[in-house]
């Protein structure tokens, strides 16, 4: 089967893989790219754990083909923290225990992601009905709400902050 | 998908498939040959060449993706409509909503135009899966695929919309009314695609209301209604059902009960009452006959209810 170039930029850096088009988003991040961060689940869509950011919006990379995402800009949980300094999404989720076996939680943390960066105030309530695309066996999702909303605070207060400095 | 299918074969299979390439472990779905055309043009002829392969169009996959993960489905080669651009935009023409195929039902559900020119649709695009699904998910591939308890089917199907195919011969307009056929099937000919969806406007209060066991996954019945009032007498009235028949239904008995009358609790009554008259849902380990025909009884009620509130002047 004939192999395609296809061009990616994850988390900033920018690397071309030839793949056979059948190959999933989430092998290529896993295999080719080594960024096992990005879990693979149910493998149809339903469980939410491959969840990363195509462009800003989540998607399944499971049921995505690498191909479909050529050019793409792609985020993934190995993208939040910055170095040794955890992403405040990481941080509460690590503080409030938003994880037990944690093999939902990198799913988990990039559509907890997307759901604050478009909306800085956020409730509980949009959090939760947020979070229904992705499956936790463990939390009963209640620290998990928890960690995203205390998140998304800090990350107002944090961008508030910057924004009077720079006033 | 879940629910509906055995998966016994995957793993031998993918082993059986493995290249030389000892990186390439686990693969799940079929070796199919693919391209990326830019124009419709280009497309159909692709189709066409490759029809001896069971070429399919892929959209946004989120239907044809998990389906060959578990190969149930084996195309042989796949036609990416993403790089086409005039498929992904939302127009309006005069009283007419056109939407590309390729249009991203998140894309579709949050657009100005489709809030004014389709609000129902709007409303349902909020009942398909869940928003990772929806941004990849697109409005065409959805009514293309054509799943019995899918809402946009429903939906196109009780606004009269028209659905805009074309092949190698040129375009032709399908009224949803004769575009499903079956489940999974469609008016889509071989070597054709779906090209874009019109939706013409319609006045009046839309309400589309769903039963499905958690909020995302496939619903049991689903609801969708468009209701006119004159003066307090509903001048016209729009009723489809998805999930209680193998393809989208409309209820004309419905509908025609409605029309005419003031409406009230004895008259949404008969209209719930005539149409689940000619309904008899299969059952499944989710719900039998009865009970998802009372759970429609239930949810054309409410979505009756919901239209004719929104309508305005009841009564």
């Amino acid at each position: 089967m004939p192999r395609h170039e296809v061009t990616l930029t994850v988390n900033g850096r920018t690397s071309t893989v030839s793949v056979e088009p059948r190959k999933l988003l989430v092998d290529v991040l896993r295999e080719d790219l080594g960024l096992t961060g990005t879990h693979v689940g149910c493998e149809h869509g339903v469980c939410g754990t491959c969840t990363v950011l195509r462009d800003g919006e989540s998607i399944r990379s499971c049921t995505t083909f690498a191909v479909q995402v050529d050019g793409a800009e792609i985020r993934t949980v190995e993208g939040l923290a910055k170095g040794a300094e955890l992403h405040p999404l990481q941080d509460e989720f690590w503080d409030k225990q938003g994880l037990q076996c944690g093999y939902c939680t990198p799913g988990m943390l990039m559509r907890a992601c997307e759901i604050i960066e478009g909306n800085p105030d956020v409730t509980h309530d949009q959090v939760r009905e947020g979070i229904a695309s992705n499956l936790c066996r463990c939390t009963g999702y209640q620290f998990i709400t928890e960690a995203v909303c205390a998140a998304a605070a800090r990350m107002k207060a944090d961008s508030a902050e910057t924004t009077g400095a720079q006033a | 998908m879940s629910g509906l299918v055995t998966i016994d074969t995957a793993p031998v299979a993918a082993r059986s498939d493995r290249g030389a390439d000892d990186k390439e472990v686990a693969v799940k779905p079929p070796p199919f040959q693919y391209a990326a055309p830019t124009s419709v043009a280009e497309a159909v002829e692709l189709l066409g060449a490759h029809a001896d392969d069971d070429a399919r169009a892929l959209a946004g996959g989120q239907s044809l993706v998990p389906l060959m993960n578990f190969r149930l489905a084996q195309p042989a080669y796949l036609i990416d409509l993403r790089r086409i651009e005039e498929l992904t935009r939302i127009r309006t023409e005069g009283d007419t909503l056109v939407i590309g195929a390729m249009v991203r039902q998140s894309h579709a559900e949050h657009a100005p135009e489709v809030a004014l020119g389709a609000p129902l649709l709007a409303e349902a695009l909020g009942y398909v899966a869940h928003p990772p699904i929806r941004n990849s998910g697109t409005v065409g591939g959805s009514i293309a695929h054509a799943d019995p308890a899918a809402e946009l089917p429903a939906v196109v199907l009780a606004l009269d919309a028209e659905l805009v195919l074309a092949g190698l011969g040129g375009t032709r307009t399908v009224a949803a009314a004769d575009f499903f056929t079956g489940p999974f099937s469609t008016a889509i000919g071989s070597g054709e695609i779906l090209t874009e969806v019109r939706i013409p406007r319609r006045a009046g209060g839309h309400a589309f209301v769903e039963f499905a066991r958690t909020h995302g996954n496939f619903a049991l019945v689903g609801v969708a209604a468009v209701v006119e009032l004159d003066g307090g007498t509903v001048a016209r009235a729009s009723i489809a059902l998805s999930g209680v028949a193998p393809v989208p239904v409309r209820a004309t008995a419905a509908e025609e009960a409605l029309t005419g009358t003031v409406p009230d609790d004895a008259s949404i009554r008969a209209a719930v009452d005539a149409a689940v008259a000619g309904l008899s849902p299969a059952g499944d380990v989710h719900g039998g006959t009865e009970t998802r025909t009372d759970i429609a009884r239930s949810y054309l009620r409410r979505g009756i209810e919901l239209a004719l509130s929104r309508a305005g002047d009841r009564r």
